[in-house]
């Protein structure tokens, strides 16, 4: 019986590193006690993480598959795990377990294409895993451009990775907006929406949208407005979770559950779905 | 087909108790009926429905998944789990036996849920044909057969005798060992009764309930039906019509501080219940309405159309019979058209 | 054998609503059976003529409906009680709990309501049709068995066997004539328990409360339990608990629940109606009942509108806590 593996019983992890991101965000560095990735996942995916005595909740991996040393979180400062997560430091244990629900399709729809990736606030976590994965396997892809707004400087999650790693790659085009003018910000101010009918965007690429939900519509308003397609334009969800395997009951949006059928949806799929979410 | 007087069944129920844990419906004292370990004295209630379906033996109210120390910065994970003992069911109802498949679906389906399977492997269901069902019962709207009940074995019970017939390889080894109290007879000898039985399910109440306009592709049609406002209008938004479901199976998973460790537990949870969908930032069920519409979907649309069409009820009428205010999922059906032309 | 007809209520009801009086109606609708009835609000008298339902399975106390229902309303809900719904009334009125002027409350005689569990338990599960008699119910099954005569005394809801009154403390228009405050025996069952020891009662507790699945359907039934967020739904409080985890959850609810509502429960009895496993839990409401009563002097929840139950009232022959232990000791 003990010897049967159950996805509800989790793996350790160790917190190696906490990494100050924005205010509200920070991103944590996990590993299992003995220096190893926790398991193998593909970009999009989530993983339980939990601090026993306080809860479980579901977390989109936002480090790329390929690092192979470790994975990392970021996550913003919202309920009672990521309170206490937010309070941990380094050598700390948390459990782990994953890793849940239908990736971005990289090795598929993705392939061969020009992406473009669009995110707000902390919207960005999930997208950095696909972003990286994408820098990292360059050949496979066509041009990246990536717009990312926040409400301002501070709240943009991985500012330092963007400007000193992703801005200098070739073929990669970072687009970063802030909601309001800030002192020491000489790039563009204004919401992510506007920005992307304001740049414009080729409407051969495939799009990637991550964010608020209000900012998801909105955004997709425009890229329609633009002349995209919604097979074109792909997003990821996130609703209460306790078992990442379609069984609790909770994060179903009709007949799909976003744990298992999800996180990732491309747009048209979800206009199948019921609006409930 | 063995056979076995009434007088023996103490006999019978002591011998089946020799081998493994036998749970059987017994009085729960308050006028209703619990399955009960069954020991010297525990007579058996012939009654249709226990207030608590069978569910609860693989997929109890509340079990622990696991246990965590916690020391400083250093966690570890107790692997609690232990190898069920065999145990038998005696007289589940062809409903409740149903109500297994749909569990099994869930539970079952990759990835497995160990506990679940665990205990799912180690019983032996004795089902029991229904001679006289209730008005509630609309177990035929599933295609279901109270005089055929499935299970490992089926019986039938009459004013004298005890009929028994295995289905499985389980239920052949367990008559097997009961040999010396019953007797070989002819599977004809269960066909008046079965069809007395069949005679009174055709005048049941609820017979003209159909699952013609139910299951796959009818999310669009029933949505935004403006029929729920209505139906869920009285509807107290409590967990009876869930928790008494045989086939309800939503669960919470929760973490308890014993003070010198942590328990994780897993227990039921009720998609009638207001915090099921809440997150730290929003809930996609914010109203009375939308968990109600949730609840009813799921059983009639969106399970059907994850399991090729089986449905998520069994009619087996407890939340007909237990909703405080009397509303359902017949009321529900019939008022979104699920009734014989 | 309900002595007012149903037409005199539907009538009354339909003509208020012709005539825009009232803007809609919370009443008892029909369901698939002879028994089993639904809350229900009619905005129409062609919805009410079809499906108004007044009957000896009217158990369903409305009056906590009107705390949501009167919000939704721009205009005037009537609504109809029974004497010990008027109770409740009263009750979530002294707790502001309703506007008074959006209800229009009628009143209507009750004979006591019939509990189907008891009437199956005598004439079986399968009933096809109950016939009112003189004296109860002519049953008939599905099961070619001859019709079952059942006494209506027999099958009576447990609030019903023990009614504390059948006078309306509170309506805009009476149908039929008033009744009296009973001189009732409901708390036989509480002095029952207790002459128990602590030991004895505690079983007996531990034996109820055992069978509890957490459902909340007492709760959420209840007049008196009118909370916006209920601290056993919150996820922060601690004490949000879906399943009875031990036996001490069990009995923390129940008894935090009673406590909740000793001194505002005007005894509807709907939370021993509702539980799907029988637990008699009004008596826990009882005892707190008869213990202000002892203590306090007789006070009756409800049954005056902006009355100052004892509980959070204060008077200068309030009992000390010591004098409570000597009355006990007595």
């Amino acid at each position: 019986m003990n010897t049967v593996n159950d996805t509800l019983i989790p793996v350790l992890g160790v917190i190696t590193d906490v990494r100050i991101d924005t205010p509200d965000v920070k991103t944590f560095r996990v590993v299992t006690p003995d220096g190893k990735k926790a398991f193998d996942h593909k970009p999009g995916q989530c993983a339980m993480l939990s601090i026993p005595g306080v809860g479980e909740a579901m977390f989109s991996i936002t480090s790329s598959p390929t690092n192979t040393e470790f994975m990392e979180f970021s996550i913003k400062k919202c309920g009672c795990v990521t309170d206490w997560l937010h309070q941990a430091e380094a050598g700390q244990q948390i459990t782990i377990r994953g890793p849940y629900g239908r990736p971005f399709p990289v090795d598929t729809e993705f392939k061969g294409k020009d992406l473009l990736f669009i995110a707000g606030g902390i919207g960005l976590a999930p997208l950095r895993s696909v972003i990286n994965y994408c820098r990292d396997n360059r050949a496979d892809y066509g041009t990246i451009d990536i717009v990312y707004g926040s409400r301002s400087m501070d709240d943009l999650v991985d500012y330092k990775e963007i400007v000193d790693e992703w801005t200098k790659d070739t073929d990669v085009h970072v687009h970063l907006t802030i909601d309001r003018e800030q002192q020491g910000w000489d790039g563009h101010v204004g919401f992510v929406p506007s920005y992307v009918k304001e740049l414009g965007f080729d409407t051969n690429k495939t799009a990637i949208i991550c964010g608020p939900p209000i900012m998801i519509k909105f955004t997709l308003d425009a890229m329609i407005e633009l002349g995209f397609d919604k097979t074109q334009v792909y997003t990821t969800m996130e609703l209460r979770m306790k078992c990442g395997v379609g069984k609790c009951g909770r994060c179903n949006i009709g007949a799909k559950y976003v744990c298992k059928d999800g996180p990732v949806f491309r747009c048209d799929e979800l206009d199948e779905l019921p609006d409930e979410y | 087909m063995r056979k076995c007087s009434l007088s023996k069944l103490t006999d019978l129920f002591q011998k089946i108790n020799e081998s493994a844990s036998l749970y059987l419906p017994a009085t729960d004292n308050a006028g209703g009926a619990v399955y009960t370990k069954w020991a010297d004295g525990v007579e058996y209630l012939d009654v249709l429905n226990t207030v608590r379906s069978p569910k609860d033996f693989f997929f109890p109210q509340s079990e622990n998944l696991m246990e965590f120390k916690l020391k400083g910065k250093n966690i570890e994970i107790l692997d609690i789990r232990e190898e069920s003992e065999d145990f038998v069911i005696f007289g589940v109802r062809a409903c409740d036996v149903k109500s297994f498949e749909v569990l099994d679906r869930v539970f079952l389906s990759e990835p497995v849920d160990s506990y679940y399977q665990n205990r799912r492997a180690h019983a032996v269901i004795i089902s029991m044909a229904c001679m006289r069902p209730a008005d509630t019962c609309f177990c035929t709207a599933f295609g279901i057969d109270a005089a055929e009940p499935a299970g490992d074995v089926s019986a039938w019970k009459t004013e004298c005798d005890l009929y028994l017939k295995a289905n499985t390889e389980k239920g052949a080894q367990l008559l097997a060992k009961l040999s010396n109290l019953t007797e070989e007879c002819d599977d004809s000898e269960v066909s008046p009764l079965q069809e007395k039985i069949r005679n009174i399910m055709k005048k049941l109440p609820l017979e003209g309930i159909s699952l013609e306009n139910f299951g796959k592709g009818k999310t669009k049609e029933y949505f935004d039906s403006p029929l729920w406002t209505e139906l869920s209008e009285a509807c107290l938004g409590c967990g009876t019509c869930t928790f008494v479901c045989p086939t309800c199976q939503c669960y919470d998973i929760k973490d308890f501080d014993t003070g010198s460790g942590v328990i994780r537990y897993r227990c039921w949870d009720s998609c009638m219940y207001s915090d099921f969908t809440k997150m730290a930032h929003g809930n996609s069920r914010n109203t009375q309405v939308e968990r109600f519409r949730q609840r009813f979907m799921h059983k009639l649309v969106y399970y059907p159309e994850n399991n090729d069409g089986l449905f998520s009820c069994v009619g087996c009428g407890r939340c007909l019979s237990k909703c405080p205010i009397s509303m359902n999922i017949v009321k529900v059906m019939k008022a979104l058209g699920g009734e014989k032309k | 054998m309900q002595k007012v007809n149903r037409d005199v209520l539907l009538e009354k009801a339909a003509a208020m609503l012709d005539a825009g009086e009232v803007q809609a109606v919370l009443g008892w609708g029909a369901g698939e059976f002879a028994y089993d009835v639904t809350p229900r609000v009619f905005e129409t008298s062609d919805e009410l003529r079809a499906d108004f339902v007044w009957n000896d399975f009217c158990g369903a106390n409305l009056s906590k409906y009107l705390v949501s229902k009167t919000k939704k309303l721009e205009g005037k809900l009537l609504v109809f009680l029974k004497p010990c719904d008027t109770y409740s009334f009263n009750q979530l009125l002294t707790e502001h709990r309703f506007e008074r002027e959006k209800v229009y409350a009628v009143a209507v005689p009750c004979e006591g309501m019939a509990d189907v569990q008891k009437l199956k338990a005598l004439a079986g599960d399968g009933i096809s049709s109950i016939e009112s008699t003189d004296s109860g119910f002519s049953v008939t099954t599905i099961y070619d068995d001859a019709p079952v005569e059942v006494k209506g005394a027999d099958v009576l809801l447990e609030k019903c066997a023990n009614c504390k009154s059948r006078k309306h403390v509170a309506y805009d228009e009476l149908l039929g004539d008033e009744g009296e405050v009973l001189d009732s025996n409901r708390f036989d069952e509480v002095e029952r328990i207790e002459a128990m020891t602590s030991e004895e009662r505690f079983a007996f507790w531990q034996g109820e409360l055992s069978r509890c699945i957490r459902c909340n359907a007492c709760r959420d039934v209840c007049p008196a339990c009118t909370c916006e967020k209920c601290v056993f739904d919150n996820p922060n409080s601690g004490a949000e608990n879906k399943a009875p985890t031990t036996s001490f959850e069990e009995q923390m609810f129940h008894v935090i629940r009673a406590f909740h509502v000793a001194g505002r429960c005007t005894d509807c009895g709907e939370c021993s109606r509702v539980c799907p496993q029988n637990i008699p839990l009004h008596l826990l409401n009882r005892k707190f009942i008869k213990d202000i009563n002892t203590f306090y002097g007789e006070y009756q929840a409800g049954a005056e509108e902006g009355s100052r139950a004892p509980l959070v009232d204060y008077t200068l022959e309030d009992l000390e806590a010591e004098d409570v232990f000597k009355k006990e000791a007595e």
